[in-house]
Formats: C-alpha cells, structure tokens, sequence
C-alpha cells in the first residue's frame, strides 16, 4: 500500500536540527553572565526580584494556557523564563515585590497572550511589561541605588544617563567612567549596568547563530554615528558616542531585546532597516527627548513596523520578474 | 423588514445585543477620553442620553417632512441644538464637570450612536418606539461608561465616585487614567464581552 501511495505534503520539508525550546535555552544561557553580574553588584534585592519574575511570569503563563486549553508542555518551552529575566533585568533593583509581580502578568497577559501567545505578538513582552510598569508607577520605576560594591552611603543614586541629561553642563569628572560603565560598577536597571557580563552573553548567541548580526549591528552603529555627529561638532554640549554604546540600557537592548525572532524582521534588508530605525531613535530620545534613555520605546516602536518591514522586503521569487514601476 | 420587537425587547437591545460601545464600537472618541473618573463617565453618559432622546423624538416626529437628500445635515442642526442646551447646562450649574470634559459635550454633536440612531432607527420608525430605541441606547451607554469608568478610577485613583476606596497601601496605577489604560481597559472588556456572546451563543445553538 505504502508503495503505491504518492505522498503530498506542502513545504516546509526540510527541517532545522533547532526547536523553539533549544533556542530559548540558548537565550537564557546567554543572560546568565549579566543575571549573575547584577546578583553581585545589587544582592538580595536582584535576587529577590528574579525570582518573583520569573515565578509570576510562569504562573501567569500557566494560568492562560489552562483558560484556553493549550498545551502545557509549552509552559516550558522556557520562553516565559525569558520573558520573565529580561523583565527582571530592565527593573531598577529598589523596586518593590507587588509591582515586579504586576509588571510580570502585564508582561504575559498584555504582552503576550492577547495576541494568542507565543509566535503572534506584535510587542517584545518583557518591554510591554516594563513600559507598563513605566508609566503606570512612574516615581517607583526612575528610583535607583548605588550598587552595593560601590562605597558610598546614599539612597539614592543617579543612573549615568540621568547625569547627563539633568546635569547642567558636562564638566570633567561628571560623567561616570568608562571603566565603570564596562564593568557595570555604577547604577541602573538590574541588568543592564555591567557591558562585559551582557557582551560574553551576546557573543555566545551570535556564535550559535540564534540571533542575527545586522540587528545589534546596526543598533550599535546608528547610535555612535548620531550621537558621533553631535559629539564632533560641539563636545562641550555632547557626550561622546562610546560612552552613549556602553551607558544604560543600550547593549541589553541590541542584544537581547531587539533581536526577539517573533518581534523583529526576517529578512536581511528588513533587519538593517529596523535596526538602523532603533538607532536612531535612541539617539534621538537621549539627546533631545524628556527621558535620560529611550531604548525601550525606541525598540516598541520600531516593532510595531516589523509586519510592514517584511512585507516591503520580500526577497523576489526565484525566476520572477522584476515589477516595473 | 424584519418582524417588530416587542416594547420590552426593543429596550434590551440596547443593553446588551446592540451595546452601542461593547457590541457596535460606536462612540469610541468619548467612552476613551472621559472615561478616568466615575462622575466624568455619568456626566458625560447622561449628557449623550439626554441629547439622543430628545433628538430621536424630534427627528421620528418630522421624518416625513425631511427630504433625504439632506436629512444628514438636518439631523446634525437637530442634534446640536440639544447639545448646546446640554453644554450650556452643564457649564452653569456644574462648572467643574464641564471643566473636566472638555471639548467633548460640543463633540456629542458628532456622536456616532446618536447619528447612527437617527439614521437607522428614529427616520423609520414611530415616535413610541424611537422613544424607547433611545432610552435603550442610552442605559447601554451609561452603564458601559459606569463600567469602564468605575474601572479605571479604581485601579487609577484607588477611589470611586472621589471616595477614597483602597487603604494606602495601594500604590495608583496611573496609567489607567491615561490615554493608554483607557485602550487597555476597553480592550479587555471587548474581550470579555465577545467571550460572553461565544459562549451563549454555543449554549442556544
């Protein structure tokens, strides 16, 4: 029977050795340099606020999937553990434990689940959560902490980004150090204050190819070329572009927010478009926007046209012609 | 013409059925804008009534006299007549409402669930039913602000009405009586609402 039988089946036939969950383990071993870097420098606090993420995210996962009747087994695909560090990473770490928990359901249910979960949403979820968060406690949400291996006794402590921009003018020894920045001695959302820790993270993906170049590439370059340009012309107003890379929430986003395959475009071209958009955009925000940092609404904007992006960047067929105009 | 509803039948068509915000989406510019606080959202739910009875009594007592080509705009001098007694009444005895809404009772004038009433219901039927399509409308409406506004003043301000509901440890969402949480709300209560018809819906088939 099998013999006579002509088998019809539509594309795809060929299949990738990689799985939804294989690449999501790829991404949450990768955040683990940056989760560990921040659990040293921010302490209990850190910790505290991962678990409550990543445990609410789940619960939050489990409870739709149960009220639609999907399958469980995709509560583990470990996509809402993702969902659930990288909201924990963009929280500054004196936020408190009701608010982390409301940012994670908002995170899932707004982010995520509306949309009918994982593969249809529109909007990075941890962003969603976070830019929730952002707006909803706005005072809760810009109170930062010195991290704990810095020596000084304040409660509060600014980020360096909001020393740039609510500082008057730049003076020497104003800004913070470039070293600092690097290492991630200085003060901001959990995870995004220590460069080296996110860098040994993106370096991993990129080498097992779950994330595309051109993204944080393009990312890193629109933004030292536009804060570059301002630099050269006037340095006494405009701070220079590596300090712009390395300050804030620049990395995690290029790296690991960004490059969200359900949330970013899948063709080359349309890849550099919306990095090169995000870019500029942070630049934009930072230098003459209200707010010290705009990588989370630069990256949401820039998502909302990814369905437009690949549509305008659709590789010809092979043997098709081209439209003339 | 489909057969005509009983009295009782076309006063519940407004609350649920033919919902003007939950099942027609129509009047979405003020249920949105008004909705961050409880009295702004029966201000503004009872302003809208009082426009769409009285128009829709008007306009089914003289639809004979209305020749079609223009009735549109006859309908619009007639529902902006009553608008502007009701934002001169609003602004006179309760200034800080009229305050509070703004540019949106001048707006009812351009009401898509009192334009819609006239030109679907009130231009064809007798003046007792249009009386009753009307009041039917407007409950829907008033409850649907009530709903959404009671929502978001809660979760917004902690409060209800002014009064101070939840104790201080609760910490104000403020995005809820933002532009943002008013999509947000309404989103969710679509959702729910469209959850609702699935499922009776299942249940009689």
């Amino acid at each position: 029977m099998k013999e006579n039988t002509f088998i019809l089946k539509s594309s795809p036939h060929f299949r990738d050795k990689d799985s939804v969950s294989k690449i999501m383990y790829a991404v949450i071993i990768s955040l683990i340099p940056a989760v560990a870097a921040s659990i040293y420098f921010f302490r209990l606090k850190a910790a505290l606020i991962y678990i409550t993420c990543v445990a609410s995210c789940l619960i939050t996962e489990a409870v739709f999937l149960k009220v639609r009747k999907k399958d469980m087994h995709s509560l583990w695909d470990g996509s809402a553990i993702i969902t659930g560090l990288l909201l924990a990473m963009t929280l500054p770490p004196s936020l408190s434990l009701d608010l982390v928990i409301i940012g994670s359901v908002m995170a899932i249910a707004l982010g995520k689940q509306v949309f009918g979960g994982l593969g249809y949403n529109v909007f990075n979820p941890a962003l969603v959560g976070r830019a929730f968060l952002q707006i909803a406690f706005p005072v809760a949400m810009t109170t930062w902490i010195p991290p704990s291996t810095l020596q000084v006794n304040t409660a509060t402590f600014a980020t360096p980004l909001g020393n740039l921009k609510f500082l008057a003018s730049i003076t020497e020894g104003s800004l913070t150090p470039l070293k600092d920045l690097f290492w991630g001695n200085v003060g901001g959302c959990l995870g995004e204050t220590s460069a080296i820790a996110l860098l040994a993270g993106a370096l991993f993906l990129l080498f097992r190819k779950v994330i595309d170049w051109r993204i944080p590439v393009g990312i890193i370059s629109a933004l030292a070329v536009f804060t570059g340009i301002f630099w050269i012309t006037s340095p006494d107003k405009y701070t220079h572009p590596l300090f712009h890379v390395l300050a804030g929430g620049l990395l995690i986003g290029a790296f690991f927010m960004a490059t969200d395959m359900v949330t970013s475009p899948i063709t080359p071209l349309g890849a550099w478009i919306y990095a090169l958009g995000i870019g500029s955009l942070i630049g934009l925000i930072r230098l003459f926007g209200g707010f010290p940092e705009g990588v989370m609404f630069s990256i949401l904007f820039m998502n909302t046209f990814v369905p437009l992006i690949n549509r305008y960047t659709r590789p010809r067929i092979l043997g098709e012609r081209r439209r003339r105009a | 013409m489909p057969p005509k509803k009983s009295i009782g039948a076309e006063y519940l068509k407004g609350l649920w059925n033919e919902n003007p915000v939950f099942r027609q989406l129509l009047g979405m510019c003020p249920t949105l804008a008004v909705t961050n606080a409880v009295i702004n959202g029966i201000a503004m739910g009872l302003a809208t009534a009082f426009v769409l009875i009285l128009s829709s009594l008007v306009v089914s007592s003289i639809k004979k006299l209305i020749p079609s080509q223009v009735r549109i705009a006859t309908y619009i001098v007639i529902i902006a007549s009553f608008v502007t007694i009701a934002d001169r009444f609003l602004a006179a005895f309760f200034p800080p409402i009229s305050k509070a809404l703004g540019p949106y009772v001048p707006l009812i004038v351009v009401n898509c669930i009192i334009l819609g009433r006239q030109e679907a219901f009130s231009s064809r039927n007798s003046i007792g039913r249009s009386l009753i399509d009307a009041l039917g409308m407007s409950t829907g409406f008033i409850l649907a602000l009530l709903l959404l506004s009671s929502i978001r003043e809660l979760l917004g301000s902690g409060s209800f009405l002014g009064h101070q509901l939840l104790g201080s440890w609760f910490k104000p969402w403020t995005i809820m009586i933002l532009p943002a949480g008013a999509f947000i709300t309404l989103g969710v209560l679509l959702g729910i609402a469209l959850l609702i018809e699935s499922k009776t819906k299942a249940r009689s088939v």
